[in-house]
């Protein structure tokens, strides 16, 4: 069972519908007994972080996901806002991240070359795998994701990257320390390139 | 770098397809859910559900269309039509739209695009402009200005000024429909598009008379939008979302192809 993380934020329905189109089991949850139980998490998120760390503190969640993430070691998929937030801070806000990983998640600068790049980087740009990671697996040439965010994550160990995209520079897309992966993107809004990402996700992350 | 998108427009009167003729004469044309399905298989970026019926029992109806639709296409989808409060709009994100657009209701009350951007964000919110080629005055100086209730009603705005004012107040995109080209088939109203593109720095999306690949291919150049609306050409079956995508590839536009 892949457990998504119900803390308030967003519509969760599309990655539950994507879930099931590829036929893993999945459900939104709240209650820490779920979450327990969990297989696999999903950390959704849209909005600006520091409403999404206050809403995840809030929900009383956070010691328990620290739990289930750093101890028990269950894999966890943060997406979009949900992969900012396990970084240590953002520039958006003043709220401490989760902390996963050493990580910042910083605003767009771009120089005067790239003045005309607008924010959010919003659309269907292509990932450019790093290194081989089962949750980028068989996504084919020219793989494109669905992306809309204005802050993205720079991680201290660019090993940490898994693939990136490029918009005015490289853009962590990817990134993934043993259980903890996060995408930038949204895969329940990428078509058949979304699909192969969560079904691997789903099937091919232990 | 990111692909110029492909966005579908479906028109949905009570539930059911219809594409408007320079907003007068509409007909249904078949079922929304179906039509988006196909097109989302043929690798359409992107999908706008817009509500024709305006009325309260259409409302329930096109809820039910967006929940549908949800669960089957999986690109982003905004829906438009009669959203006048924040409530409405987070209504159809939560049947399942990633965004809101908001037209005639934004006119009357601009403040509704901060609400909608202070509680969903401005990537979730769409401002959708109608606009009419008018003599340049001092109010409108350029020669552009926006009117409501599909074209009707004058407003006595500027389109770039209240293109300025939509992006002041929030809005994460603009869609720039030219009344005089809405379905013409002649080609989008490329001076209006690059005018506005030129006007903001938030994404614009070229709407009315797209009738070829040309047009798209004119719209997304000459006019610097970053995507381009298309309704008949689709709808009557005369090209399909991949055929539109070779021919913008093929003259060295970045589109996403799935196949």
């Amino acid at each position: 069972m892949i457990t998504i993380v119900d803390y308030g934020v967003g519509n969760l329905g599309s990655i539950a519908n994507m879930l099931k189109k590829i036929g893993a089991k999945a459900e939104v949850a709240s209650d820490p007994a779920a979450l327990r139980r969990a297989e696999k998490l999903i950390l959704p998120g849209v909005g600006a972080f520091d409403a999404g760390m206050r809403k995840l503190n809030e929900s009383g969640l956070t010691p328990l996901l620290n739990e289930l993430v750093l101890e028990k070691k269950t894999p966890i998929l943060g997406l979009c806002l949900g992969m900012q937030l396990m970084t240590r801070r953002s520039e958006e806000g003043v709220e401490a991240g989760l902390g996963w990983f050493e990580a910042e998640t910083v605003r767009f600068r771009f120089g005067p070359e790239q003045a005309h790049l607008k924010i959010p980087h919003m659309g269907w740009n292509t990932l450019e795998v790093r290194r081989p990671h089962p949750l980028v697996a068989d996504l084919g040439p020219e793989p494109r994701f669905y992306f809309v965010h204005s802050y993205h994550v720079v991680c201290a160990d660019p090993a940490d990257v898994v693939a990136w995209t490029d918009y005015g520079h490289p853009v962590a897309a990817v990134i993934a320390r043993e259980n903890i992966l996060g995408a930038q993107f949204h895969p329940e809004k990428s078509h058949k390139f979304g699909m192969q990402l969560l079904r691997n996700f789903a099937e091919r992350i232990p | 770098m990111l692909s110029k998108r492909i966005i579908a427009c479906l028109d949905v009167r009570a539930g059911k397809l219809a594409k408007s003729v320079r907003f007068v004469d509409t007909k249904d044309i078949g079922d929304p859910v179906a039509k988006a399905r196909e097109y989302y298989e043929q690798g359409l970026d992107e999908l706008v559900l817009y509500d024709i019926t305006a009325s309260s029992e259409g409302r329930g109806i096109l809820l039910e269309v967006v929940a549908r639709v949800a669960a089957q296409v999986f690109i982003p989808f905004s829906v438009g039509g009669g959203l006048r409060t924040v409530e409405d709009c987070r209504r159809v994100l939560l049947a399942g739209a990633e965004k809101v657009n908001v037209n005639t209701a934004a006119v009357q009350r601009p403040d509704l695009i901060a609400e909608a951007a202070r509680a969903f964000g401005s990537q979730a919110v769409v401002l959708s402009m109608d606009v009419r080629r008018v003599p340049a005055s001092a109010a409108i100086p350029s020669g552009y200005e926006i009117v409501t209730h599909g074209g009707r009603t004058p407003t006595g705005l500027d389109a770039l000024a209240w293109a300025r004012r939509g992006e002041a107040l929030g809005s994460g995109e603009i869609v720039v429909n030219s009344i005089d080209a809405d379905g013409t088939k002649q080609g989008y109203e490329i001076g209006l598009t690059r005018a506005v593109a030129e006007a903001v720095s938030i994404p614009v999306i070229a709407s009315g008379g797209g009738g070829t690949p040309e047009h798209l291919y004119a719209a997304l150049t000459e006019g610097k939008a970053d995507a381009a609306l298309v309704a008949s050409m689709l709808h009557y079956g005369e090209y399909t979302v991949g055929e539109i995508k070779a021919y913008l590839a093929k003259r060295g536009l970045k589109v996403r192809r799935t196949t």
